[in-house]
């Protein structure tokens, strides 16, 4: 069981800054996910927890003891690598079993012990067997069994399901989210793809440029991006982003349309409007705000993708649930749903809805 | 290229891997020849490919009546001694160069290339007058200290390499596991740098026991001179006795040969780990 603080924490390499600043509290028991594009600093964050990487400014505490110079070790704390490290010269049990070994617990405890895990992660018939002898997916339950077996107050993730196939992963993924909702430690899980980061995530942590750009529920960060970063890596397919002039009561666009954006106290100072591709509608030509013409529709069953050219606007891509008729080369309408539209400032802070109490 | 290689092109392939084995392991059948062959018939049988008669004659000499045994322990401890001490140092250096970052590290890199530059011939005489003074002339720890000198430079970028095909994650997970550095060094890292620690092992072991230059200049003394030194002495007291130098020739092979037997297979992994990884 483990709360975690961060205080002002900062990491540079001699003048070169990585992260800064980082204040974040981690409830015990909370699956807590750091997401952001490469080189965000997200990963060096995770070490930094785990002990790996010195602090070069702040506190770090775990349960209001500060862990600032505290071994990795001594942390008690767990962490599944992205390469899995598994010891090469080790057979699956005594993987699993060695952070018992080390910490000199009799073998028939151990073997207990990695005999239940195994169990449990499906991995009975292999523990003879060495890491060069698994597939993929086994590896990866190995390195999942080597964390859970000594109990540890917290669990560490780096990208771990970065090297499997896509089917696999998904099925990982829900194994990491039964392993939570049994186990109930807390977990801190770095990753880049966003589908991990929504389904798995209690809070999740938007960092980019070594700053947190937002830190709260997936639907928060879905619904209320703070800025225009989290608002466009949050979501899939990504957010359309359109130049705008904050007009009253809305905005107008570049093509002339207006947009009226009700829930809005104010879009005095907006520059840019945006709007998810599930929040457009397509309308007959003429019927919505804008004029566009398909450029190409990829039918997925489920929904239909428009990549859509706008008149006055550039592409703009709509996302139709269910199937629609149109065809690459139709001319169609495209109504934006007012009350999902984004607005950005300047500076690419969202602007604050004024409505919509949660 | 098709996925069916012409058993014309594979035939090609054997002969010329034939023909180099040939090459390059004649000198050794020619070694054994004439260890093997009885003194008188070595000038007339001349380039005969097998001798009409054959003798371990010259063996019996070599063994028992000249200090060859006594060759052969002075170079077995000079060759083991350097291996040990300089695998050692190296393993410890190349670690460090692997895994920390610290102050001095692109210098101290950059001496170890410079000591590799300079021909031996010229730091001889340096090398000579260090040793005299230090009154270590004609004693086989002088020479463990200078071959170990010479040798750590190439051994510790070896070692370098094999450690940088570690992974740092493993030694990251055994720290996580509850390992110290050290731990994790012992129980992660030092099974898995066998093969890096065997190669470095028989590459200064086989440079050791095969070096004249050094070992002629340091030691003059019957009792403390190592084989190749040896060696030379049957061409001065017996007006070359080929047979006898020979068969000398094969005995010394014998250490060099166990030694790779012994660690062949760290050493093919190792090597072929080195290389994809390098």
């Amino acid at each position: 069981m483990a709360r975690m603080e961060l205080r002002n924490v900062r990491k540079s390499y001699g003048s070169v800054e990585v992260l800064r600043d980082i204040d974040l509290d981690i409830d015990d028991g909370e699956f807590i996910v750091l997401v952001g594009p490469s080189g965000c600093g997200k990963s060096t964050l995770l070490r930094m927890i785990a002990g790996l990487e010195p602090i070069s400014g702040g506190d770090f505490l775990i349960d209001g003891e500060r862990m600032n110079d505290v071994r990795p070790r001594d942390r008690d704390i767990a962490m599944v690598f992205q390469s899995y490290a598994l010891y090469p010269h080790m057979d699956v049990a005594r993987n699993m079993g060695f952070s018992m070994e080390i910490r000199g617990a009799p073998a028939e405890e151990r073997a207990r012990r990695v005999a239940e895990a195994a169990r449990t992660l499906g991995l009975d018939t292999l523990l003879q067997r060495l890491p060069k002898e698994l597939s993929g997916g086994q590896r990866q339950r190995v390195a999942m069994g080597r964390a859970i077996i000594r109990d540890p107050r917290a669990f560490l993730f780096d990208e771990p399901l970065s090297n499997l196939d896509a089917a696999l992963r998904v099925e990982m993924r829900l194994e990491i989210a039964r392993l939570h909702q049994r186990l109930g430690t807390t977990m801190i899980y770095v990753t880049h793809d966003q589908v991990e980061a929504l389904t798995l995530a209690d809070r999740i942590v938007v960092l980019d440029g070594g700053d947190i750009q937002q830190v709260g529920s997936p639907l928060d960060l879905y619904e209320r991006p703070a800025n225009r970063f989290v608002a466009r890596f949050i979501g899939s397919p990504t957010m359309n982003v359109v130049p705008a002039t904050g007009a009253a009561g809305g905005v107008r666009l570049a093509d002339g349309a207006r947009i009226a954006l009700p829930h809005l106290g104010d879009a005095g100072n907006a520059v840019e409007l945006g709007i998810r591709p599930e929040h457009i509608d397509v309308v007959g030509a003429g019927a919505g705000d804008l004029e566009a013409t398909a450029e190409l529709v990829e039918h997925l069953g489920s929904d239909t993708n428009v990549y859509a050219q706008v008149d006055g606007l550039g592409p703009m891509m709509v996302r139709v649930h269910g199937n629609i008729a149109a065809r690459a080369g139709d001319r169609l309408g495209l109504k934006i749903q007012a009350r999902n539209a984004h607005v950005f400032a300047a500076d690419g802070t969202a602007l604050r809805r004024a409505e919509r109490s949660a | 290229m098709t996925t069916r290689s012409s058993p014309l092109l594979s035939a090609a392939r054997y002969l010329a891997l034939a023909l180099y084995l040939g090459f390059a392991l004649f000198p050794l059948y020619w070694l054994l020849k004439i260890a093997l062959t009885p003194d008188q018939l070595i000038y007339t049988e001349g380039t005969r490919m097998l001798p009409t008669l054959t003798t371990l004659e010259n063996f019996r000499t070599v063994v028992f009546q000249t200090p060859f045994l006594s060759y052969f322990r002075n170079s077995l401890v000079v060759s083991l001694g350097t291996a040990a001490v300089t695998t050692l140092i190296a393993a410890g250096a190349g670690y460090a160069f692997s895994r920390f970052r610290f102050r001095g590290k692109k210098l101290i890199i950059g001496l170890m290339l410079v000591t590799q530059m300079f021909p031996l011939l010229m730091i001889i005489a340096p090398i000579y007058k260090m040793v005299a003074a230090l009154g270590m002339l004609n004693s086989l720890t002088s020479l463990i200290i200078v071959y170990t000198a010479f040798n750590i430079p190439f051994a510790t970028f070896l070692m370098q390499s094999f450690f940088d095909g570690i992974p740092r994650d493993l030694e990251e997970a055994a720290m996580m596991d509850g390992c110290t550095r050290f731990q994790a060094l012992r129980k992660v890292v030092f099974p898995l740098t066998l093969p890096g620690l065997g190669a470095t092992l028989g590459f200064v072991f086989t440079a050791a026991w095969s070096e004249l230059l050094f070992a002629l200049m340091l030691i003059n003394s019957n009792e403390t001179m190592t084989f190749p030194v040896g060696l030379l002495t049957f061409v001065s007291k017996f007006s070359v006795d080929w047979g006898q130098m020979m068969a000398a020739g094969v005995l010394a092979l014998i250490p060099s040969c166990i030694f790779f037997i012994f660690i062949q297979r760290y050493l093919v992994q190792g090597l072929t780990s080195g290389a994809v990884k390098g």
